[in-house]
């Protein structure tokens, strides 16, 4: 009887640490779709813009880490005579250039170059996105949908065709700094037996990163002149114009806004995944899944939908639903959004009557 | 343009047309496209394309999901192979029937949205076909492999059990490779493109370009545009599966990297590039795009020094390294600026641009002549 009540009690308790484990699993990648998804309601809610090149936005992102690991790790080649190889030739030492000049820090530098990559990427997607916004979109606003979707796809084919390009068609991995580099165990803290639910520091990280970066976006909308400018032109657009605010003007900053989270969502996503020129279209397909059953132009509903998502989707990887469903870890994003777009068709919190034809 | 046609210039317009498509062999071999593997492209994709046209062209409807189709087709083509024997005209009926089938449960689901909304949902629904192809479906798909026909398999109709060497499509003794398949391929595609001249013309043609120009309108005048659009999806499918059966009897193999939403794409791509809406552009896509892949993805540096020889050497080596980002591997870039190019400045597609010119030509030539019957009345 004993024995029989302690089974169970083993296997409840797995069961509980298994649905923690997949929840924890879904959220790192569903912050990864919260940020895309978050640019893509943000230009669809004010510009009126269906953006097929956020995807590639992302990718842009990610290989901004990638250029600022390899301007770090450029090297300096010094022989030292005093040692030879096994050939006999003097034995080259190579250090990279921030290491000679800066020392420690250098090498610092090198360590955390993953993060200290937003400094470049910041500054780099801004101008990509003020670039891609004044060259390109602005000519589209009065444009059937269909028409925007094209030219985006397109521009997306153009640029991962370009970075395929300078860096090759392979992925790049990328590490995390050492810190975080290994997994904590989790399971230990809430009193779970100690290697059951193991998980990396890094998505921790990456987690707690898409929280502040969605909680900045919704700060910044919330407390200030011109996010309040931009929530009254989601709502409405032509009032806003006829109360005597060049609405147009503030669309350059917003798609810039949303070029910059999809740059950082890359950024940081690099060491989970080594980036490759086509992972923006990966991605993009899901955001825009995500976006759907969110709720065209809501911003919370997208944040809300892309963990909703990525932790259904981890749920359906689960073996043991594998086992009732076979195949269901493949499709159930797209089933979900089917679903959703027939019975909910302005999705979870969409408001009525945006975008619900 | 609608003003201008009369049956009688239809009549005119397919036999030039077809007389063009028969005699390719002949006239595209000075630019390097006269070999049949090329050509047999050429007609698979214009009729891929000429389908997707009939949707995208006729009612707007953007599917972002037309490789589905094109991917059952070429599986029901090749298990009619392993089922049935090698004759290509089973194969072809049964995917038509398939892709059908499958188009009409997907455009009963997708069609009740539209706009973006029909775009993602078909976009959906090809991923998942996709996706389920590549795992759970093994059996029936064989994954990653690729489905292919194989000695061992049934095939009750077929009598070439005994001979020997690779498995090819064959009717009644023709086998469906080189300019034999070619010319399957092109029949196929000449009685596509008589059946979406006739669809252009009638009443139904009619019906779907009102769904295109103002849905609200046709609702208030009493008419209900889903079965209309549904018709349009099916049909739309057919072709697509069609297309699909026609690559696997040139070539007896299907995989899932077909149904992948890239390859529905590049069906959009060829539509837009040629003209949507019109009748020759989505072939003239097609082939333009598979001609470009075929022969840019061919050039490589050492080809480009040659083309570019005769400038000097200091302007020569930073052209040869510019272009050669336009060619061999990264001839995508290549079409995906031509691609954007178009969406911006023609939206109508190439068919509008040689359009364009030819009024200008006209107005040039008409004003004088107006000019010249204006002045009597004065």
């Amino acid at each position: 009887m004993l024995h029989q009540c302690r089974l169970l009690q083993a296997k409840s308790g797995r069961t509980m640490d298994v649905i923690l484990l997949q929840l924890l699993n879904g959220l790192d990648k569903g912050g990864a779709y919260a940020l895309i998804a978050l640019g893509l309601t943000l230009i669809f809610g004010t510009l009126g813009v269906v953006n097929f090149a956020h995807g590639a936005l992302f990718m842009l992102g990610a290989f901004c880490a990638v250029t600022f690991n390899k301007l770090l790790s450029l090297e300096v080649v010094t022989t030292d005579p005093t040692k030879t190889t096994a050939w006999g030739s003097p034995l080259e030492i190579r250090t990279p250039y921030v290491e000679a000049m800066l020392g420690d820090f250098g090498t610092w530098m090198l360590n955390y170059s993953v993060p200290m990559s937003i400094l470049l990427a910041v500054p780099v997607m801004l101008l990509i996105g003020f670039v891609m916004e004044r060259g390109l979109i602005k000519h589209f606003y009065k444009r059937p949908h269909a028409d925007q979707i094209l030219v985006t796809f397109g521009l997306a084919i153009v640029l991962q065709e370009i970075i395929k390009a300078i860096y090759g068609a392979n992925p790049i991995p990328q590490s995390a700094p050492d810190l975080v580099r290994g997994a904590a165990d989790i399971g230990s803290i809430f009193g779970f037996d100690p290697g059951v639910i193991v998980y990396p520091y890094w998505r921790m990280v990456y987690l707690a990163f898409a929280g502040a970066v969605i909680a900045a976006v919704f700060a910044f909308l919330q407390f200030t002149t011109f996010g309040m400018v931009v929530r009254a032109g989601m709502a409405d657009r032509d009032t806003v114009g006829l109360l005597g605010i060049n609405i147009e003007r503030r669309f350059t900053v917003v798609f810039a806004i949303a070029a910059v989270v999809a740059g950082l969502a890359g950024v940081m996503y690099t060491p989970i995944l080594p980036p490759d020129y086509h992972m923006g279209m990966d991605f993009l397909v899901l955001s825009f899944v995500v976006v759907v059953v969110g709720g065209m132009g809501s911003l919370p509903g997208a944040v809300a939908a892309g963990f909703l998502l990525g932790i259904l989707q981890s749920f359906a990887s689960m073996n043991e639903v594998k086992a009732i469903l076979p195949g269901i870890d493949q499709i159930i994003i797209y089933l979900v959004a089917v679903v959703i777009l027939l019975v909910r068709p302005r999705g979870l919190m969409g408001r009525k009557g945006v975008m619900e034809n | 343009m609608t003003s201008k046609t009369s049956p009688m210039r239809d009549w005119i317009f397919f036999v030039v047309f077809a007389i063009a498509v028969l005699t390719m062999p002949i006239w595209l071999a000075p630019i390097g496209a006269g070999y049949p593997d090329l050509l047999q492209k050429f007609m698979i994709y214009g009729l891929f394309a000429t389908g997707f046209n009939l949707l995208f062209g006729l009612t707007g409807y953007l599917s972002f999901g037309h490789a589905a189709f094109l991917g059952v087709g070429s599986y029901s083509a090749v298990w009619t192979f392993k089922l049935l024997g090698m004759n290509p005209v089973p194969a072809a009926i049964v995917a038509v029937i398939t892709s059908g089938i499958f188009a009409l449960l997907i455009g009963y689901v997708s069609l009740r949205r539209s706009g973006i909304y029909f775009s993602i949902l078909t976009l959906a629904f090809a991923q998942m076909s996709y996706n389920l192809a590549y795992s759970v479906l093994t059996p029936i798909t064989n994954g990653e492999t690729g489905l292919r026909v194989l000695r061992t398999d049934p095939r009750l109709f077929d009598s070439s059990n005994a001979v020997d060497g690779p498995l090819i499509a064959n009717l009644f003794g023709i086998e469906m490779t080189g300019y034999a398949g070619f010319y399957f391929c092109a029949i196929v595609l000449l009685i596509a493109f008589f059946i979406a001249q006739r669809i252009f013309r009638s009443p139904f043609g009619i019906m779907l370009r009102a769904v295109k120009t103002n849905q609200n309108r046709m609702n208030y005048t009493g008419l209900n545009p889903r079965p209309y659009t549904l018709a349009a999806f099916v049909i739309s499918g057919m072709y697509a599966g069609l297309a699909g059966a026609l690559l696997c009897i040139t070539d007896p193999l299907a995989g899932a990297e077909r149904m992948q939403w890239t390859a529905s794409g590049e069906v959009v791509l060829m539509t837009i590039l040629g003209g949507a809406g019109t009748l020759l552009g989505p072939i003239f896509g097609a082939a333009l795009i598979k001609y470009f892949e075929n022969i840019f993805s061919a050039f490589n540096d050492q080809t480009l020094h040659e083309i570019f020889g005769f400038l000097p050497d200091f302007i020569e080596v930073p052209v040869v390294s510019v272009t050669s980002l336009f060619v061999g591997e990264g001839w995508h870039l290549t079409l995906g600026v031509l691609f954007m190019l178009i969406v911006i400045f023609l939206p109508g597609g190439l068919m509008e641009g040689f359009s364009r010119i030819g009024r200008l030509f006209k107005r040039s030539s008409g004003k004088s002549e107006s000019r010249g019957a204006a002045a009597p009345a004065d």
